[in-house]
């Protein structure tokens, strides 16, 4: 499959997720730039997590007007698979290609830590390579991942299986301690409509190996791969 | 001809800003103050014959960028109205 990792101005983690697409997993994966408006014949986009234009105005909200993301909204409206990650995710949320917005954390501070994720829906090409239910322990490292959305817009999301990870405790409950950042219902990950758009704020691409103290971050990276047109 | 802008949290949206505000007011005394509620402030020059011109602009701008509809909603004035 072959892969395209957008870098923006700011992007912080597309060398982790190039490195964990490409030197983990084996996969084609190149580096896409945001001024470039050609997606390269790529099958799957990852916009990276960083803090695009500085964050200036909101997160996500300069990095989405550019010139690559209307190659990557086409895409998407494609049917083309695309992932957004921490400060990709912000992006897809604030170019209409996921539903809802992330805002600053209940707690005001950055958070850097592990968390538990329990995953909801394991019939997309995002988690198909995880079951239903099954707990994830994947970073965050965030200071606005607290994910909004109208109540009846995430009532319909809940009932089309859209929302895909929830942050959960070690026995996979859910609970307001285990809430990171305060977001609504716990989601941590959602998916659009056709599940071919997905965001999420914890990440994968620093849980590919031992040495960096977990590889559960493969499952999205595998589902992804085995769902190659 | 100057505009300026002001988004806020919406109405029923966590603010958690606000509430740190609203705590550290109250704590120094004010006891009185509820409500608090942090936004932004941006100013604008727009190039416009009418008031009226430069409003329909605003109102584009801040529709396209400058507040997100899901978390924040907006206001602003125009010079000479």
């Amino acid at each position: 499959m072959k892969w395209g990792v957008v870098r923006f101005p700011g992007s912080l983690d597309d060398g982790d997720s190039l490195y964990a697409i490409a030197d983990v997993m084996g996969q084609d994966a190149r580096m896409l730039w945001h001024k470039d408006e050609s997606l390269g014949g790529v099958e799957c986009v990852l916009l990276p997590g960083g803090f695009s234009y500085g964050d200036y105005l909101r997160t996500g909200a300069i990095a989405r007007f550019s010139p690559i993301m209307k190659s990557v909204a086409k895409f998407a409206a494609d049917g083309g698979l695309v992932i957004g990650i921490c400060n990709g995710f912000q992006i897809l949320c604030e170019a209409h290609l996921l539903p809802g917005a992330l805002t600053r954390n209940r707690s005001l501070s950055f958070i850097c830590e592990r968390v538990w994720l329990r995953v909801e829906n394991a019939s997309t090409p995002f988690t198909r390579a995880a079951k239903q239910g099954d707990l994830l322990r994947l970073p965050i490292k965030h200071g606005e991942g607290l994910y909004v959305a109208p109540e009846d817009e995430i009532r319909q999301m809940e009932e089309r299986g859209q929302v895909i990870l929830r942050y959960v405790d070690a026995g996979g409950r859910e609970s307001d301690a285990a809430n990171p950042n305060g977001s609504m219902r716990a989601i941590a990950g959602v998916a659009n409509q056709r599940f071919n758009v997905f965001g999420l704020m914890p990440h994968p691409e620093h849980a590919v190996e031992a040495m960096l103290g977990g590889v559960d971050g493969l499952k999205i990276f595998q589902s992804i791969a085995g769902s190659a047109r | 001809m100057q505009v300026r802008v002001f988004v806020t949290p919406r109405m029923g949206i966590l603010d958690p800003q606000g509430r740190a505000v609203e705590s550290s007011l109250q704590s120094l005394g004010f006891k009185n103050v509820s409500g608090v509620k942090v936004g932004k402030y941006i100013l604008l020059e727009v190039q416009a014959r009418t008031a009226s011109e430069a409003r329909d602009e605003a109102k584009k701008m801040c529709e396209a960028l400058l507040a997100n509809p899901v978390i924040e909603d907006y206001r602003f004035e125009v010079d000479g109205e």
